[in-house]
């Protein structure tokens, strides 16, 4: 890759092409809890993109005084530390909110976003890039986190952000929502529909199967 | 006794680390292949819950918590800002420690979990579980058995998802659902089973 092209390159190429959550699987476990609204699911995501942006800067300042046994060790810290950071916050100026997140915040810290791209591109590239490379798998996350957010909070509860757009049925509006999509299953059905929807855009991302099927040989039934 | 029993039950269907939570889905969606890797990461992570899960409990009631350094002359001191990262570092050490114990003691064992051991420290069930023993604030003896039944609870989720995943290698799923698309359908229909425990109250 070439300097001067990679630096748009690494920002924008794990929103689509290479997006943590679809293709890395990277980051997971967040990403189903924190989607019930849209307002949680925004102030996770910026705490995402800062702690993976900033930790990516920091671990790659210093990746060269690291010694390679005790690496794991080291980032570990920073996270946590930039963690902490965020945690403390998020309950001074956003009290409901991070209390509506809970030990989601912490789990930043294990988020494998973090740790995976601290480890695999932070290591080995310079402090700009690496920043670049945050901030992108950040986005990248925010933009799967938020799709599935939206889905859940505008069927589940027929509002955005707490602003009710379709007027539910109890009090006294049309739309009866699908209490489904606000219990943790229906998140997993999102992102599954979510990565056939990119991959059937995006063919180059599809699996190979494990076991292909032999051809159908009883031609004479047709 | 009756209320660590229906701690223990609650722990393992109610509220499933895995299907209720969804914490530790990295490694429960990526080894999950193979019915004999997922036993041996289970058996590892119940192993390290029983142990990280009391003695950050230890940490933070005699350390960490507001006013528990008073035993050392210190009543005013709050650290409890400093627990993300105490808890992380316990569990770092303690699955390093138990990583040099095994291979001393137990080599059959440690041959068994082989790569998962390390691999544990990042998983998201571990820390979570800590950090729902703080926020629940469970006494020592509740912290063991809430330990080990989240610990058994993730085992028995990923044990059956591994069962499901090899059975279904063997059938013809559309291109673009192939691999991790189907899978978290799966375990969107699992989490459903399971949600089917939360009407129980103990």
């Amino acid at each position: 890759m070439s300097e001067a092209a990679s630096a748009k390159q690494v920002l924008f190429e794990p929103i689509f092409k290479n997006n943590p959550i679809a293709l890395q699987i990277l980051g997971i476990c967040s990403a189903l809890a924190v989607t019930t609204s849209m307002s949680v699911t925004l102030v996770m995501c910026l705490s995402v993109i800062a702690v993976t942006a900033c930790s990516n800067l920091a671990v790659s300042l210093v990746r060269a005084q690291i010694p390679n046994s005790i690496r794991i060790i080291v980032q570990m810290t920073i996270i946590a530390s930039l963690v902490i950071v965020v945690d403390q916050l998020l309950k001074a100026f956003a009290y409901e909110i991070s209390k509506q997140l809970s030990v989601f915040v912490g789990l930043i810290i294990t988020n494998c976003i973090v740790m995976g791209r601290a480890e695999g591109f932070a290591m080995q590239n310079g402090p700009w890039l690496s920043f670049l490379d945050g901030i992108g798998n950040g986005l990248g996350y925010s933009v799967m986190l938020i799709l599935v957010a939206f889905f859940r909070e505008l069927l589940g509860a027929g509002s955005l952000f707490g602003y009710a757009l379709m007027p539910v049925v109890n009090e006294g509006g049309w739309y009866v929502p699908n209490g489904l999509l606000l219990l943790p299953p229906s998140a997993f059905f999102i992102i599954g529909l979510a990565i056939w929807a990119l991959r059937a855009w995006k063919p180059e991302q599809v699996e190979a199967p494990e076991y292909k099927m032999s051809r159908h040989t009883t031609k004479e039934a047709f | 006794m009756e209320h660590y029993i229906s701690l223990l039950l609650k722990a393992v269907f109610v509220e499933n680390m895995a299907l209720a939570f969804f914490l530790g889905m990295c490694t429960f969606l990526a080894i999950s292949k193979k019915i004999e890797a997922a036993v041996g990461l289970g058996i590892a992570v119940i192993v390290v819950l029983m142990v990280t899960v009391p003695v950050n409990n230890l940490i933070y009631n005699n350390v960490l918590r507001e006013g528990a350094l008073s035993w050392a002359g210190l009543p005013n001191i709050d650290l409890s800002f400093l627990g993300l990262l105490t808890y992380i570092g316990v569990i770092a050490a303690l699955v390093q420690i138990m990583e040099m114990v095994l291979d001393k003691y137990i080599p059959a064992l440690y041959s068994a979990l082989g790569v998962f051991l390390p691999l544990i420290t990042v998983n998201c069930a571990i820390l979570g579980a800590s950090l729902f023993m703080v926020e629940r604030d469970y006494t020592f003896g509740e912290s063991v058995v809430y330990g080990f039944g989240a610990g058994l609870g993730w085992a028995l989720a990923i044990v059956a998802l591994a069962g499901i995943r090899e059975k279904l290698k063997y059938s013809d799923v559309p291109d673009g659902l192939q691999g991790l698309g189907i899978t978290f359908i799966t375990v969107g229909l699992m989490s459903l089973g399971f949600m089917s425990f939360s009407g129980i109250s103990l």
